[in-house]
């Protein structure tokens, strides 16, 4: 295994973007890119985890997120353990902390935890010893969601700094929006939030934003553009009139495509209500669309997340002569 | 009377603050029966009866026991939080020398029953005295009018659906309309719900990066506003409990002006702290009303200090660690305050801002006359509740050695200036620090 560079990473946890550096955040897009290479070749496995268990504890259904943290942890040689809460005892009354301290107490290494309620992966993190990442907790962060829009973004532009990338859609109830700003804004790009304003958090603007009620003034210039998935009851005259209103203004389809740069980009964090949001033709189009791509960069940017946050770890029982399970800190 | 026998109570060589009167000087109160028979600078060690308790002061401030005018008891129902008696004696540690529960317990406090009840359990505990208010609304749904004069005949000394506002303008109207038959405030927390549902927190910025729903500061306004309207229809009393915002303040300040009968109270954490004692997600602070900007914060400070803000309570509300260590969301709104009331409202003085006889004022004679009480006065003839503290002593809030069964507070590691000395009521101390 080649010695990775010496990463300045001061976390122990990746709860969110708000808070990691500049230098942190292309550390950790420059460790994911060895891995993009790597998980193109035939031979994908790896030891670096041999002997860590990673837990994915998943409070809220997810297929695309949970996937790819499994294949990033068996891919670097983990043993992956998937709880859905569904199944498990939350439903019983269990308490958050309860369900923490239990898994706790079984000495996993790493911990991903997918709530529904902002905050509740923060709390979590504070009653565990293991790194615990955030897949995504209520309306308030996914990191690797943003990281891996940021690494596809990258490579395919070569860089973030002075993009102008518009993120469309419900900005209010979306992580990966608040997620991305915070990545984009920290890296130098221009970030326009385009929604109508039921779709807006109050005060969005203080997040160094620019807003947009108009999609088609939004998307002017614009490099890329970020959709955001619709709930669907949320569409039905509460915070939008009706599907058909939606799609009409803020829904991506060619015409309001040719706004942006000729050369713009789309994306989408998965999965896509075709019609909804975005227009068939838009999301398939191989020249335009990144969306299978941000798939790909996911398990990349997966693998860096594990590697990186377990780095400590493992330098503490190199020096300690490996005294079996997770006695860090 | 169970004082047969109490030998008569002297304190001497005290700072003398009354709000009601305006004194502020030295000199000494005598009380006999659990009454105060003479106050001023003439009651020093001299000619005191001569089986007389004496208590020398050391020049400490001795003012009204405070009386606080918002506190949640938990009894009966969630016993393991509060109950009557430790709440009775969080309360005397804290200075309080009386106080007014909500009717929020399970039972609710909504028919003769229930107040007797408190009033018995009260009687029991000899600690601080324990009054109650009555629901405006049957199990506090908002719709059907309590036996309002019944319940003012059994004791309740106000109306409020505590912790919900009457959303409905019909049944407030009418509320308020009614309880003016009977001489009695109809108390409002003053929030729109449908504007407020959801809402974790106070809506901006700080909601927007965590990512937790917001409550707008203009549910508040709003509300009120919409009750100002009532309140000049029927020409009702009428009391806005917790303001937290710059915005409820100006209206209550114009409603004041234009003559109707409206009175306020805000709680010591609306302007002590702002929204950015969330920080990471702090259940403990997590309040309704949320807290607020700090234009807000400050707004507030200023309305206690010039008395738009009429009163100061502690909006006591024990919540176990079961309710608070959880996901913000799902934690209770509601902070402890009775051992906290007096050394954060006297911050206000500390920092300037405030006159210290004024900001007395707001927990001793204000929330008294405006809930018709006798005490919060050192007066000839009034109960001989009383505190004695040292105005200055510095220190900080530990939580561990609060005597509330709950200890949800966000000020633990506070520091502040001030300490409650002695408790007194009806002439025999129910607290006293050590030494």
């Amino acid at each position: 295994m080649s010695a990775a560079p010496a990463l300045r990473f001061r976390h122990r946890h990746l709860l969110g973007i708000q808070g990691l550096s500049e230098d942190e955040i292309v550390a950790l897009l420059d460790l994911s890119e060895t891995y993009v290479a790597f998980n193109r070749s035939a031979e994908k496995k790896r030891e670096l985890l041999a002997g860590r268990t990673l837990i994915n504890l998943f409070f809220e259904n997810s297929t695309r997120t949970r996937t790819s943290f499994e294949l990033a942890g068996k891919r670097l040689g983990g043993d992956v353990i998937n709880m859905q809460a569904a199944t498990s005892s939350i439903k019983k009354g269990e308490t958050l902390i309860d369900t923490a301290m239990t898994l706790n107490a079984m000495h996993p290494d790493v911990l991903v935890v997918r709530h529904p309620d902002s905050g509740a992966v923060n709390l979590l993190s504070q009653k565990v010893s293991c790194a615990v990442i955030n897949g995504g907790d209520g309306s308030h962060e996914h990191p690797t969601q943003a990281l891996l829009d940021a690494l596809t973004i990258r490579r395919r532009r070569g860089r973030l700094q002075g993009l102008l990338v518009a993120i469309c859609g419900d900005i209010l109830h979306s992580r990966v929006a608040r997620s991305n700003i915070h990545l984009l804004t920290t890296m130098g790009a221009r970030v326009r939030v385009i929604a109508p304003p039921t779709l807006l958090p109050s005060a969005i603007d203080r997040l160094g934003v620019e807003i947009f009620y108009d999609m088609r003034r939004g998307l002017k210039d614009c490099d890329i553009v970020m959709m955001l998935r619709l709930q669907t009851e949320r569409m039905q005259g509460a915070y939008v009139p009706s599907i058909r209103e939606y799609f009409h203004f803020y829904g991506l389809d060619r015409e309001k495509l040719a706004e942006a740069r000729p050369d713009a980009l789309i994306m989408h964090p998965g999965p896509m209500n075709r019609g909804v949001e975005i227009d068939s033709e838009v999301a398939d189009d191989i020249d335009r669309s990144l969306i299978r791509e941000q798939v790909e960069m996911g398990v990349a940017v997966r693998m860096a997340c594990l590697d990186l946050l377990t780095r400590k770890l493992r330098a503490n029982e190199d020096g300690a002569q490996g005294n079996g399970n997770g006695e860090q800190r | 009377m169970a004082s047969n026998g109490k030998p008569p109570l002297a304190l001497v060589d005290a700072r003398l603050l009354d709000p009601a009167s305006g004194r502020d000087e030295k000199g000494g109160l005598l009380a006999i029966e659990g009454r105060i028979v003479e106050v001023g600078p003439w009651v020093n060690g001299e000619g005191l009866p001569a089986d007389a308790e004496v208590i020398r002061c050391a020049g400490h401030c001795l003012a009204p026991g405070l009386v606080d005018m918002r506190v949640q008891l938990r009894e009966p129902g969630e016993e393991h939080m509060e109950t009557i008696a430790s709440g009775a004696s969080a309360a005397a540690a804290g200075g309080v020398t009386g106080m007014v529960c909500l009717p929020n317990t399970d039972p609710i406090i909504d028919d003769v029953a229930a107040v007797e009840f408190v009033a018995r359990r009260a009687r029991e505990t000899r600690l601080a005295k324990v009054y109650c208010y009555a629901a405006v609304t049957k199990a506090l749904e908002g719709r059907d009018l309590v036996e309002m004069g019944l319940l003012a005949e059994s004791g309740a000394l106000a109306f409020t659906d505590g912790l919900k506002a009457v959303a409905d303008a019909q049944v407030m109207r009418r509320a308020l309309a009614y309880a003016r038959a009977f001489g009695r405030r109809i108390i409002q927390h003053p929030e729109e719900p449908r504007l407020a549902e959801g809402g974790m927190m106070n809506s901006g910025e700080l909601a927007t990066r965590l990512g937790l729903a917001g409550i707008p500061a203009a549910a508040e306004v709003m509300m009120i506003e919409r009750d100002l309207h009532l309140v000049a229809m029927t020409g009702a009393s009428y009391h806005v409990a917790h303001i937290s915002t710059a915005g409820a303040v100006e209206v209550i300040r114009g409603a004041k002006a234009r003559g109707l009968p409206v009175t306020c109270d805000t709680q010591p954490a609306y302007f002590t702290l702002n929204e950015t004692a969330v920080g990471d997600y702090r259940t403990f602070a997590k309040l309704s009303p949320p807290l607020r900007s700090e234009e807000d914060r400050w707004a507030v400070a200023a309305a206690v200090a010039d008395g738009t803000i009429d009163c100061v309570a502690s909006d006591h509300a024990p919540y176990d660690q079961e309710s608070k260590r959880v996901p913000f969301a799902h934690a209770a709104a509601g902070i402890i305050g009775l051992e906290t009331l007096l050394p954060l409202t006297l911050e206000l003085h500390h920092k300037g801002q405030a006159r210290l006889i004024d900001v007395l004022r707001r927990v001793t004679s204000a929330p008294a006359d405006l809930l018709g009480l006798p005490q919060g006065r050192l007066a000839k003839g009034a109960p001989a509740d009383l505190l004695l503290f040292d105005l200055d002593r510095p220190g900080r809030i530990d939580v561990d050695r609060l005597h509330s069964k709950s200890k949800n507070s966000p000020f633990d590691g506070h520091p502040i200036q001030g300490r409650v000395l002695r408790s007194i009521v009806d002439g025999r101390t129910v607290f006293a620090a050590e030494a």
